[in-house]
Formats: structure tokens, C-alpha cells, sequence
């Protein structure tokens, strides 16, 4: 309790304008993180866990976004009433994002050197030689070859290396905090498990508090120390990760665990969720 | 590359050849006579007649008359019905006054349809755009032969300036700069009304593009880098919503050709367009085959060059 | 404002349970710019039926309008000649009611010529595929080489300018956009899970076509027919004026002003009002046919 938080969500609520009125996508989440900690968000679509990935940084088009109420605190500053220049800093400086499809979050006719380029001048103006720091940056994430590859375009790299320059670009500005949204859900399994282990080393080399959005359980285990649950726009559970595993509280939280299939079970099916059921709970 | 163009220029020689043959086929198996004189004039004999169509193959089959015609074309031995000269050398009097009369119009839809276009989609859904996008209508809306014919007799009427032409005649100039600037005055004003619909449907187009363009992943990833607001719009948004634009650029000429038949016989203005017209008048067979089969190639020119531009701006596509 | 790009504006959503038309129509009940245009096209459309019937039957308003009378000649706008008289000394106002039909029926039907043709053989082409698809591709780019307004020019001087060539030739010569359209809906839809359901049950070919793969490429094709008439106007009116056009004395508005123009610099009323007229009428129909695309356009709900 003794040092600050870094960041902290404190009765967050945010609502789409339709036509027809409001949608709530967010209702009342808090949740806080320190520095160097690591925070998995999970739930189903339409859960409001990007939502509020995104709005950290107040990244939601607004309209038709529109946060009803809470704050969101980061280092101290109350992000929801920044202006442009200050969230611009934050943006990128203080929290840098990864997003789910790597293929269409690099702009396709500019090379990865020139947007990791445009990343490093904006946010660290010291840095003289820029092309070593890209360099090391995509190093660090495992690409081979970085002189050359941050050559190429990204149409030129496959999925996972485009997910690999997508973290290099995110590093590159020595962010405090990395919201990776769903960063893995779009590329093969094996190469999942390659950028779950680059997520975790970079975390640690950089000494990055991690955000990690996804709606699969069974990748949290060893990257995230604690763990939200969010259900249909509000956290139902948040603790330490080995705790709620072990010990889930709320239906939803039972049956997302209950889903995961496990090696030697006998189980004949797959578990899936009964909304239901849940409705009742 | 090379392979690429070599492709491309075997397609378009297809293209051509069923260009030729459509426009062969419409222009000779339509009735009516080419004759240069009335059909029922009785000074003229059957002997007469008899060798006017021996000269212009008309006593041939069409097939054979479609060959002839082909072969004569590009030998350059085709000649006008109207003046006996050979059908290229009429066109080709006429061609840099139209070259550069379609140049400058695309030149001008183009950049205003790429500013109003722009201006619109930053100020998407908001009163700006909705003017623009009344403005872009109106602007299609126009009849060309309406405006430019207020145009014309507004200026001569009030002004008395000399529009007319390529140039004003009558007078020496003192030296080469006048002279250029008078031209570049007489052709200012048809580009300008030639390119009316075109800065309309590119700035519609430009919109469309850029608001999808705003929707992409790379530009929230541009934002969340921190980039300012300008910056991704400028160099994020724009330079990919304007690929689609160049791909069009080729597309442009048929309708700026066809529209320059209107504008350069209202501005009496020498160039395809109406030779084109006064050919159709005087069913110059031989000159209307040959002008669409000129017209024709331009385009599919116009459209090898906008493909090679576009290759250059996206990094994605490369030329094989 | 913090706010980062507006968003463009959001479509009123209607209830989900109703039919796509009912959508269609909700959706442009709300814009103002789109209602204004439709009832605009609506009265040119009442304007362009009743005095074409009253024509029928011999019945001119508010003059007859190939009644010359050379005392009244080059007269300007009046309370008796509202929009003045021309070199004839006939009533412009009543020769612009008398052209109105003209415009109209040439833009309908010219149009009907051409959906007719272009969906045809976009449907053909995007169903079959393969090398028909290939074939029938390259004959479009071929088309699409062509200046189209010279074509139609010259096709319509050859064939001597009246109604019926007018409507064919534009029809003919304007179906490659239409074409193209379709074959995409086709080429899209012919893979979509319905119609390959529709095919595993053994549905007929013609059945799937008009059953399930039209009624589903329906919106952009009425889209492309509504934007389709104020260009088949102005290709008219353009024909009149360079007098290939109907031929007078019936007046169109394209050749009331090919024949003010020698008296334009004394009456400017001949070329002004016929003139508004054709772009009016095609400024209203390219905005409710812009109105009715938004309208109709399901925006791509990304996540």
C-alpha cells in the first residue's frame, strides 16, 4: 500500500448512442494496477473489455462513445480530463497498445521502419540514432535480421512477425503500461504460444505493467498476476490470478474455467456457457 | 515489370481489336449514305457514284471493308470522305489542342475534387460535408452545354474578351510570353467547365474513401501511438484513400472526350471533339472510325498509365 | 474536445423485425435533404404525366405550344407569357410543359433499357464465371473504352434522331456499369451459405437466380437505375442541343435552348428556364437517388 498506483479505473461507465437511445457497454468497473504489475481482462465479446482498453487512453470515437461517469487515473493525472496534447503524450508514451489483427494495425504502405520511426521521434526526441533503436527494438521481440526486416512492408512479414513489429513499435517508446488487446487471437496456436513468451520476456527486460485483454482463460496462467472477469459490461470477478482459478466465485467465472478442455479428462463434450441458467444466477 | 507491361499491351491489342470492330460495325451498319452529296441529286451520275464507292471499298463486303479499312488506317492512306486528306493528318492537327485541353481538366477534377473531397470527410456527418455533398451534385447536375453557353455569352457581353479558339487572332504579340498566356486564357476556361463533373464525382469518391479509410485498424493504431490528429489524417488516411483515385485516373478520359465535343464546338475550341462532330454531320465514315479507334488507345494509354502510378504509391502491388 | 475523428453519422437504426424496404424507408424518412429531393422528382413527375396525357388528348396549358405568333416574338417573362416568348413568338412556359415529358420518358425508360441489358448479362456473367464470365468482362472494358456520349451521338445521327433511337442507344450504350454491379453481387452471393444450401436441395438455376441471389443484390441496382436517370437526361437534353435530339417542332428542353441561343444576348429567359429545368430535374434525382444509397446502405459493422 505504499506506493502509488500506476493507473487506476475507479466506477467507470461508458454507453453507445444508438438511435434508439443508449447501449451500455461499461458499467461501473474499477480496477487498479502498480508499476510492473500485470492484469488480465477476460470475458466474451461484447463484454466491454476493449471498451475499456480503449478508453484509457480516450482512443472510443466519441460520438458514439460517451463516458457516463469514473475516473481513470494514470500516474497521478486524470486521463478524462486531459487535453489533446497531454493525452497525446500519454498515448503511445505512458500506455502503448497492441491490437488483435496484426495484418490491417500497420498501415500497409509505409515500411516498419518508418512507423516505429514516426513512434521513437514523437515520444523520445532524445534518441539520436533512431535506426539502432529500431533495431534493438525488433530484436528484442525475436525478429531476425532487423536491418532488414525493418525494411520490408508489413505485407511482406507473416502474421506473427507483423504481431512481433506491432510490440516492437509498442516498445519503442518505453511505455510504462502495454494494453495488448487480444493479441493473439488471430494467429495459429503455435505461434500464440511464441508471442505470449515474447509478451512475458519483454515485460520483464522493460519492466512494462502489462494489461491483457482476451477471452481465453487457458492463456492467462504465468503472464498476469491478477485476473477480471468481466461480464456483460461488469467486472463479476477480480483477484489474484491462482485464487480465482482455483477458487472462482461467480457462475460465469465457474463456467468460463469449466470450459477450457483439459488433457485426460473424460469428458464426452465440450463444456459450453447456458446463458440461461446464468440469467437466474 | 516488363512482364507486366508486355501483358498489359497484349490485352489492350485485344481491346483495340474489338474496339474497332464495334465501332466499324455501328458506324457502317447503320442506314443512311456517306455520300458528301444528297442521295436523290440528280447531277450526279451513276458513274459517279459508282467510283466514289469503289474509292472508299463501300462496293466491298464489310468484312473486306473492315480489313480495308484497317489496313488503310495504319498505313496512314485512310482518307477523309469530306476533304479527300488523309484521315491521321486531320487528327493529328487536332490532337494537342484536345491532349492538353483533357490533361489540364483531369489536372483540375483531380486536385479540387482531392480538396473538397478531403474537406468533406474531415468534417464527416457535420454541416461542411452535407454542402460539400449538395455542391458535388449540383456540379453533376449542370448541364455542360447550359453553363458554358451562359458562360461564353456573359463574357462576350459584358466583358468583350476574347475566349474563343486557341488563341485570339488578329494580333501580334509582342513575344513568346503573351502568346502563351493568351492560350493558356482560352484554354482555362473550357478545362474548367470540362472538369465540373469530374470534381464532383472525385471529391465523392474521395470521401468515401477517406471515411472507410478512417475506419482502419492502422489509423486507431496511428492514433495510439499518439500521433496528432493531423498527422494521421494527412499522412495515415490520405495517401491510402487516394490509390483507388489513380486506378480512376484512366477511366476519366471517355467521359471528359465525350464531353469535350460539347465544350470545344461551343468554344469553337480545334480539337477532337469536334472534328468528331462535324465528321458525325457530314458522316465522314472513314474519320469516325478512325477517331474512335485514336480515342480508344488514348484511353487504354490513360488507363496503363494510372496502373503503373498506382504500383508506385502502394508498396503492396507489384507489377508482373 | 478530446474527441478524436467523428465517426460519420450514425444511421437511424430501425426496429430488427421488419422488412429491408421498411428499413429503407425509415431510414430515409430522416433525411431532409433526401425527402426534399423525392418530392421535387415526384412533381416532375405529375407535371411531366399530366401534360403528356393532356397532349394526348389535344389539350395545351397554358398556350398552345407550337402556336407562333410573330407579334409577340423575343417577348420577355409576363403575367400573360410567364417565362417570355421565343423567336416564334411561341409560349415558352407551355413549350417547357410540353418538353417536360419528353425528358422524363427518355430517363425512365432509357434507364429500363439498360437495367434490363446490364443486369442480364451481369447475372449471366457472375453466375456462370469461368471463361463466359472472362469473355463477356473484356467485351465491358472494351465498352467502357468507348467515349460513351460520342458513341451515343454518333449511333443516334446515323440512325436519324427520334424517341424511340434515342431511348435505345442511350439504353444500350449505358448498361456496362450496371453489368459490372451485378456480376460482383453475383460473384459474392453465388458463394454465400443460402444459395448454396438452395443449390444442395436441388433448386433450379433459374430459381436461385430470381429467388434468392436478386431480391439480395436488389438495393444497389435500384441505386445505380434512380442515378442512372438524371445522366440518360442530360445525355438527351446534350443530343438536343447539338440537334440531335427529338426533332422540333415537338419542344424539348434541350432544343427551346439550341434555338434561344442565337437570341441569347436579347432574351436571356430562352436558354435561363429551360436550362434550370434540366438541372433541376437531375439535381433532384441524383440527390434522392444519393439519399435512397444511404439509406439503403448497411454500414459494415466492424467489432
Amino acid at each position: 500500500m505504499t506506493t502509488p498506483n500506476l493507473l487506476e479505473v475507479r466506477k467507470l461507465s461508458i454507453r453507445f448512442r444508438t438511435d434508439g437511445g443508449f447501449a451500455d457497454a461499461v458499467n461501473n468497473v474499477s480496477f487498479s494496477l502498480k508499476e510492473g504489475a500485470s492484469l488480465a481482462i477476460v470475458g466474451e465479446s461484447g463484454s466491454g473489455k476493449s471498451v475499456t482498453a480503449l478508453s484509457l487512453t480516450r482512443l472510443l470515437p466519441e460520438p458514439p462513445a460517451e463516458i457516463v461517469h469514473g475516473d481513470i487515473v494514470f500516474r497521478g493525472e486524470q486521463v478524462l480530463e486531459m487535453d489533446l496534447e497531454r493525452l497525446r503524450a500519454i498515448r503511445g508514451g505512458g500506455i502503448a497498445y497492441i491490437f488483435q489483427e496484426p495484418s490491417s494495425s500497420l498501415n500497409p504502405v509505409y515500411s516498419i521502419r518508418s512507423q516505429i520511426a514516426e513512434a521513437i521521434r514523437l515520444h523520445r526526441p532524445e534518441v539520436k540514432d533512431v535506426d539502432s533503436e529500431i533495431v534493438q527494438c525488433l530484436a528484442a521481440v525475436g525478429i531476425l535480421k532487423p536491418e532488414q526486416r525493418m525494411r520490408d512492408y508489413p505485407h511482406q512479414l507473416s502474421g506473427g512477425m507483423q504481431q512481433r513489429a506491432m510490440i516492437a513499435m509498442a516498445l519503442s517508446c518505453r511505455p510504462a503500461l502495454l494494453v495488448a488487446d487480444e493479441p493473439t487471437t488471430a494467429l495459429d496456436v503455435t505461434i500464440q504460444a511464441q508471442i505470449l513468451n515474447e509478451l512475458k520476456r519483454v515485460r520483464t527486460q522493460f519492466g512494462m505493467a502489462l494489461i491483457l485483454i482476451t477471452h481465453n482463460i487457458a492463456i492467462i496462467g504465468g503472464l498476469c498476476d491478477q485476473l477480471a472477469v468481466m461480464f456483460r459490461g461488469e467486472i463479476v470477478e477480480y483477484g489474484d490470478t491462482g485464487s480465482v482459478l482455483q477458487n472462482p466465485q461467480h457462475p460465469y467465472t465457474k463456467a468460463l474455467i469449466s470450459c477450457v478442455p483439459r488433457l485426460g479428462s473424460k469428458e464426452k463434450r465440450l463444456k459450453t456457457i447456458e446463458y440461461d441458467w446464468l440469467q437466474e444466477a | 515489370m516488363l512482364t507486366f507491361l508486355c501483358r498489359r499491351l497484349m490485352i489492350s491489342g485485344v481491346l483495340l481489336f474489338l474496339i474497332s470492330i464495334v465501332s466499324f460495325f455501328i458506324i457502317t451498319l447503320t442506314p443512311g449514305s456517306p455520300y458528301p452529296w444528297g442521295e436523290l441529286n440528280p447531277k450526279i451520275t451513276p458513274q459517279v457514284k459508282e467510283a466514289f464507292r469503289k474509292k472508299f471499298h463501300l462496293d466491298r463486303p464489310l468484312i473486306e471493308q473492315y480489313w480495308l479499312n484497317m489496313r488503310d488506317l495504319f498505313s496512314g492512306s485512310l482518307k477523309s470522305i469530306k476533304d479527300d486528306r488523309p484521315v491521321l493528318q486531320r487528327i493529328g492537327e487536332r490532337l494537342p489542342a484536345t491532349v492538353s485541353l483533357n490533361v489540364l481538366a483531369i489536372f483540375l477534377s483531380l486536385s479540387f475534387g482531392l480538396l473538397l473531397g478531403v474537406y468533406a470527410a474531415k468534417n464527416a456527418g457535420k454541416l461542411p460535408d452535407v454542402l460539400t455533398s449538395i455542391l458535388a451534385f449540383v456540379f453533376i447536375a449542370l448541364p455542360g452545354f447550359w453553363i458554358s453557353n451562359l458562360i461564353v455569352i456573359g463574357l462576350v457581353k459584358f466583358t468583350n474578351a476574347p475566349l474563343l479558339g486557341t488563341q485570339t487572332y488578329g494580333i501580334n504579340f509582342p513575344d513568346g510570353l503573351t502568346l502563351w498566356l493568351d492560350r493558356f486564357w482560352h484554354i482555362a476556361l473550357p478545362a474548367m467547365v470540362l472538369s465540373i463533373g469530374g470534381v464532383a464525382a472525385q471529391s465523392r469518391f474521395i470521401r468515401a474513401s477517406m471515411i472507410e479509410t478512417l475506419r482502419e485498424d492502422y489509423i486507431r493504431t496511428a492514433l495510439a501511438k499518439g500521433l496528432a490528429q493531423e498527422t494521421v489524417f494527412y499522412k495515415h488516411a490520405l495517401r491510402n484513400s487516394v490509390r483507388p483515385l489513380i486506378t480512376g485516373i484512366g477511366g476519366l478520359l471517355p467521359g471528359l472526350i465525350g464531353g469535350s465535343i460539347i465544350i470545344e464546338t461551343i468554344f469553337a475550341y480545334p480539337g477532337l471533339g469536334r472534328l468528331g462532330y462535324e465528321a458525325v454531320l457530314e458522316r465522314d465514315y472513314p474519320t469516325l472510325v478512325a477517331l474512335n479507334f485514336i480515342v480508344a488507345a488514348l484511353v487504354l494509354l490513360g488507363n496503363l498509365i494510372s496502373d503503373v502510378l498506382y504500383a508506385v504509391v502502394d508498396p503492396r502491388v507489384r507489377l508482373e | 474536445m478530446v474527441t478524436d475523428f467523428q465517426s460519420p453519422p450514425t444511421q437511424p437504426q430501425a426496429a430488427i423485425f421488419s422488412s429491408p424496404g421498411r428499413r429503407v424507408w425509415q431510414r430515409f424518412r430522416h433525411d431532409k435533404v433526401g425527402i426534399a429531393a423525392a418530392a421535387i422528382v415526384a412533381l416532375f413527375f405529375v407535371i411531366a404525366l399530366v401534360t403528356g396525357l393532356c397532349a394526348w388528348w389535344g389539350i395545351y396549358f397554358p398556350y398552345d405550344p407550337n402556336a407562333t405568333d410573330l407579334a409577340l416574338k423575343l417577348k420577355p417573362p409576363s403575367l400573360a407569357h410567364w417565362l417570355g416568348t421565343d423567336n416564334l413568338g411561341r409560349d415558352v412556359f407551355s413549350r417547357m410543359l410540353n418538353g417536360s415529358y419528353i425528358s422524363l420518358t427518355v430517363g425512365f425508360i432509357a434507364v429500363a433499357v439498360s437495367l434490363f441489358i446490364g443486369v442480364t448479362i451481369g447475372a449471366i456473367s457472375g453466375y456462370l464465371g469461368g471463361w463466359a464470365d472472362n469473355v463477356i468482362m473484356r467485351v465491358v472494358d472494351a465498352i467502357l473504352c468507348f467515349p460513351t456520349f460520342f458513341l451515343i451521338l454518333t449511333a443516334v445521327a446515323l440512325l436519324g434522331p427520334n424517341i424511340i433511337n434515342i431511348i435505345v442507344v442511350i439504353g444500350l450504350v449505358s448498361w456496362t456499369g450496371t453489368a459490372r454491379l451485378v456480376r460482383a453481387e453475383f460473384l459474392t452471393l453465388r458463394e454465400s451459405e443460402y444459395v448454396r444450401a438452395a443449390r444442395t436441395l436441388g433448386q433450379r438455376s433459374l430459381l436461385i437466380i430470381f429467388r434468392h441471389i436478386l431480391p439480395n443484390a436488389a438495393a444497389p441496382i435500384i441505386v445505380t437505375a434512380v442515378l442512372g436517370i438524371p445522366e440518360a437526361i442530360l445525355t438527351e437534353a446534350s443530343l438536343s442541343f447539338l440537334g440531335f435530339g427529338v426533332q422540333p417542332p415537338q419542344a424539348t428542353w434541350g432544343n427551346i435552348i439550341t434555338d434561344g441561343k442565337t437570341y441569347l444576348l436579347d432574351a436571356w429567359w430562352l436558354i435561363v428556364f429551360p436550362g434550370l429545368a434540366i438541372f433541376a430535374a437531375a439535381l433532384s434525382f441524383y440527390l434522392a437517388g444519393d439519399a435512397l444509397r444511404q439509406a439503403s446502405e448497411t454500414r459494415s459493422e466492424k467489432k
